[in-house]
């Protein structure tokens, strides 16, 4: 604000009383003390100048303003659901203390799927709930996509003006300004072309999403004068809408300098079925494994290969094997996951997968193969080979370390689709209980099928039988809390009395267990009653609450 | 009265909390996890809570009484209200059905309810016929008499020892620190001038307040000596000066005149605490008057001022103001019903006329450090000039008031920015020396009002 701007006739001015006043009326009296001692006539003249200023005070001149942020079409939250938000956004910084063991649930993990169903149901935030919005997603990377889409346009004008939240224009396609539309040649080619690296990468991104082969080219012109790291950043973009029509260039970038990005490269073309590459690698694969009639049962032979010639490596096969493993089986793993698994019935007798998985392999190769295997389905998507390999969720050697391991269980899952997915974990869980089931579960989709809801509830009624305590439990719990379908809660009403203790329970187990059980059932309460209030005409909305 | 009517949502029952931790507590008892036997009706709610005990605790809330909200609680908590009462709120607040509407409370939430407004009862009755005998005015006269010489005696010492400040120069208090400004406040709260008390210890924080701290110190030292002289000659001023004086110095008062009745909205409420007292300013704005007046509540550390009024809300209610020149502080007389969601907005002004009405302000008491104010079309733009710091501009003017920093270091401050988006707001704030410092704000459109403090 402005002062008024001058002194009256026969005052001193201010500098001059603040100077006075810091140096001491003893070592400079002031000029006009007339009758009265120095420094109180000295704290007579501040008082009066004090609130004269104060009661001269005038606005000063206008900044220029922020531009307008841009409107946001989007319809605004029901009331309920913006409490809802406000609450949640809240209880962030309780969140840490919060703890497993306490009765009521943890609102911050249900921020991600309620953003994710706010998303869904497409509705814009209140404006004042922004900068909390942006402080929960600038504090948790998780939840940045999310929080970030469900902010709209005025989060990112907001964070333009505020660099604690400068992530939110990383994060956003161009720093937060539209890309150019492809229609606009000129202007693609000038961003592509001038672009900061990040502009440029999200650029390719949106590109590759409507018209993937204006993206390649645009990659082809440059090619040659990108820093190897960022080819190796710009090729992985070409991932998303990968097509026959991208070979050509793909495999010229079999050629590179870089050898990251020939990995690369060979990767995305062994995912094209119709590849060279993959013909390629289809024949040095089919050429290491065979049927041997000879035995008195068909018999899978594996011969590993002898060497890694220059025209395997130049595909991608690493020579040097990892410490501790045999250059031949290291060569051979290689090439039979790369290889289209189109290939094998024919080169093995006309054989279905299910028959060729089932074939007993010779010399312990066994391991070695179907592993390779499991890698070549989950990078080709094939939703057959993977459920063979798979195999029955209650076969004996399911649960315990068998040919495939837990985790590429878990990855062979993602190519089925959610039913199925769905169906086999909770066969799992029926047959070998909740100890391994942890990352089966992570893969399952949200709210988790009525079979496999029931798996899960009743293996917790079994471990609670039979005598454990329930934090052994806790990441199963945790996951159930907040996939479990809340149509689900009242199967649970009759797991939240404390049981009579038994003489081989652990001692005070049943409390705890019903404790459990009743943060879960108030968990599902809260999320069914969240999903109401995001649908308030009763209408289903998207599921994922 | 409708159930809706008195309905409070999370967050203003999460604004009841005395401190953050009971706040974060309450928070984790909102679920029906721990409750039963929970039930509600006619503004009152209550329920069983399963807590460390053997026995649930029993957890009472009173929200429709004339005498603000009342809590009952069986725990051992010192805390009011405590972390079941705002578990039980939040219950409530959540409208999930977990808080039934039922006939009348179980017999030990009724007797505590019935007492309650009993009591009230009594107080409303009894409040203006106290036993005035002469008697006890004579012996309060010469109470009153008593203290005003132990004021007269404390502003005198105040005096000296300002005079030694400025004649041993301000360079001087940077050294000795906060510990001589401590015991000065002491004796002025030995000599029942709480207000003075006060003053000097602000006084003794400004060495450290970073640059131009000089000046500072001079002005409010000057102010100081101000409010001394007044005391002391305080025969020769006018009634009104010397009631703002009085007020000033910490004196109690009788409000004053006949009370006026209005709808009151609420447009701001604010707490700010130190290790003694929690204070909490409410701002009220009546809607045929058109007068903005302040209600101050006080708690002792850890416990929430009685007084919860939520901003949106308006109370049919007496209102006496204090005595005192340009005096806004009222007390809250009669409540004719429970406090109701209202739309209103108070009508505002430019930066201008707010800056002049600050400065006609003083006029009338030179102490006052803002006035409340609500500016219209005010855009929040950030002054590259100033180092960026955020100011209210108007839409149509070349002028701007300065935002506070205290409020420009707030998470209100984005909260404001995030809401006009650009675009012009309404704002009601305090517009003063400093700057100006937001408390509420509405969007141009449509919109409930936002609170910022």
């Amino acid at each position: 604000m402005h002062g008024p701007p001058a002194t009256r006739n026969g005052e001193a001015p201010w500098e001059e009383l603040v100077t006075a006043a810091l140096l001491g009326t003893a070592r400079r009296p002031p000029a006009t003390a007339a009758g009265r001692e120095a420094p109180l006539a000295l704290l007579d003249a501040a008082a009066v100048a004090t609130v004269r200023r104060r009661a001269g005070l005038r606005p000063g001149p206008a900044a220029r303003r922020p531009e307008p942020a841009p409107e946001d079409p989007r319809p605004a939250l029901p009331a309920a659901a913006a409490r809802r938000l406000a609450s949640l956004l809240a209880d962030r910084s309780g969140a840490a203390g919060g703890g497993r063991r306490s009765g009521s649930p943890d609102l911050m993990e249900l921020l991600p799927q309620w953003l994710a169903a706010a998303c869904a149901h497409g509705y814009a935030p209140p404006a004042q709930a922004l900068p909390a919005l942006l402080d929960a997603a600038r504090g948790r990377t998780d939840l940045r996509p999310a929080a970030l889409a469900f902010a709209g346009p005025r989060a990112l004008w907001l964070a333009r003006l505020n660099p604690d939240w400068r992530f939110a224009l990383r994060a956003a396609p161009g720093g937060g300004v539209a890309p150019p539309d492809a229609a606009d040649g000129a202007a693609v080619l000038r961003l592509w072309q001038e672009g900061l690296f990040a502009e440029r990468v999200a650029l390719l991104g949106a590109l590759r999403a409507g018209t993937p082969a204006v993206a390649r080219e645009l990659l082809e012109g440059t090619w040659s004068t990108e820093r190897a790291e960022d080819r190796l950043m710009f090729l992985d973009s070409l991932r998303a809408g990968l097509s026959a029509e991208d070979e050509p260039f793909l495999e010229r970038a079999l050629g590179d300098r870089s050898r990251n990005v020939r990995a690369t490269a060979a990767e995305l073309l062994s995912s094209l079925p119709g590849s060279a590459l993959a013909g390629r690698m289809a024949g040095r694969a089919a050429a290491c494994v065979a049927v041997d009639r000879t035995a008195a049962s068909p018999t899978l032979v594996v011969e590993a290969p002898h060497e890694c010639d220059p025209g395997m490596e130049r595909d991608g096969v690493a020579a040097t094997p990892p410490t501790g493993r045999g250059e031949r089986s290291w060569w051979l793993a290689q090439l039979v996951e790369a290889a289209p698994l189109g290939v094998w019935p024919g080169r093995l007798g006309g054989r279905a997968p299910e028959q060729i998985v089932a074939l007993p392999v010779a010399d312990g190769w066994q391991g070695e193969l179907h592993a390779a295997w499991c890698r070549a389905a989950v990078r080709q998507r094939d939703a057959e080979w993977s459920r063979v390999l798979l195999g029955s969720p209650s076969a004996p050697e399911a649960g315990g370390p068998g040919a495939v391991s837990l985790a590429e269980r878990a990855r062979l899952l993602t190519a089925l689709d959610a039913g199925e997915r769905a169906e086999w974990v909770a066969g799992f869980i029926a047959t070998h209980g909740l100890s391994e089931a942890f990352q089966l579960l992570g893969v399952c989709a949200v709210p988790w099928a009525a079979p496999l809801g029931r798996a899960v509830v009743d293996a917790l009624d079994i471990a609670r039988d039979a005598g454990s305590y329930p934090w052994s439990f806790s990441g199963v719990m945790g996951l159930a809390e907040r996939c479990l379908d809340p149509a689900e809660a009242t199967r649970l009403d009759g797991l939240l009395a404390i049981p009579d203790e038994r003489e081989d329970a652990s001692p005070g187990a049943g409390g705890y267990w019903a404790e459990a059980f009743q943060r879960l059932v108030t968990t599902l309460r809260l999320r069914a009653a969240m999903a109401g209030e995001l649908a308030p005409d009763g209408a289903p909305g998207p599921s994922g609450v | 009265m409708t159930e809706q009517g008195v309905r409070r949502t999370a967050e203003e029952v999460l604004a009841l909390a005395p401190d953050a931790a009971s706040r974060k507590a309450g928070s984790r008892l909102g679920a029906a996890g721990p409750w039963s036997g929970t039930g509600s009706g006619e503004g009152t709610v209550w329920g069983l809570c399963e807590g460390s005990g053997s026995r649930p605790y029993r957890t009472v809330v009173d929200l429709a009484g004339t005498a603000g909200p009342g809590y009952k609680c069986s725990c051992p908590s010192r805390r009011s209200p405590c972390k079941h009462a705002l578990g039980l709120l939040l219950l409530w607040a959540d409208g999930e059905g977990s808080v039934p509407v039922a006939a009348g409370p179980p017999d030990w939430a009724g007797q505590w309810l019935a007492g309650r407004r009993e009591r009230a009862e009594h107080r409303r009755a009894g409040g203006g016929a106290t036993a005035s005998g002469s008697a006890d005015s004579e012996a309060a006269r010469r109470r009153a008499e008593r203290r005003a010489e132990r004021v007269t005696a404390g502003a005198a010492e105040l005096e000296q020892r300002l005079a030694d400040l400025l004649r041993d120069g301000l360079a001087a208090a940077e050294q000795p620190g906060y510990g001589l400004w401590e015991e000065t406040a002491a004796r002025m709260v030995d000599a029942q001038a709480p207000g003075l008390a006060s003053r000097v210890r602000e006084l003794g924080a400004i060495p450290a307040s970073g640059s131009g701290w000089p000046a500072r110190l001079l002005e409010e030292s000057a102010l100081l000596h101000l409010l001394d002289q007044g005391w002391l000659r305080r025969d020769g001023l006018p009634d009104a000066l010397a009631a703002t004086i009085r007020s000033r110095i910490g004196l109690p008062a009788a409000p004053e005149g006949p009370p006026l009745r209005d709808r009151w909205l609420v447009l701001a409420q604010y707490d700010t605490s130190d290790v003694r007292l929690t204070t909490r300013r409410t701002w009220l704005r009546g809607a045929e008057s058109g007068l903005t007046r302040l209600l101050l509540s006080y708690g002792a550390a850890g416990r929430a001022p009685e007084l919860s009024l939520p901003v949106g809300l308006a109370l049919d209610a007496d209102l006496c103001v204090l005595p005192g020149a340009g005096q806004v502080r009222a007390v809250l007389g009669e409540q004719y019903g429970p406090p109701a969601p209202a739309a209103p907005r108070p009508p505002g002004g430019t930066t201008s006329e707010a800056a002049a009405r600050y400065g006609e302000a003083l006029g009338a008491d030179p102490w006052l450090d803002s006035v409340p104010v609500t500016l219209d079309r005010v855009v929040p733009a950030q002054d590259t000039d100033a180092g960026g710091a955020w100011q209210l501009a108007d839409a149509e003017a070349d002028s701007a008031l300065p935002l506070t920093e205290a409020f420009r270091s707030g998470p209100g401050l984005w909260r404001l920015i995030a809401l006009s988006g650009g675009a012009p707001v309404r704002v009601f704030g305090e517009c003063g020396h400093r700057g100006f410092t937001p408390l509420t704000a509405w969007p141009e459109g449509p919109g409930d009002a936002v609170t910022l403090c």
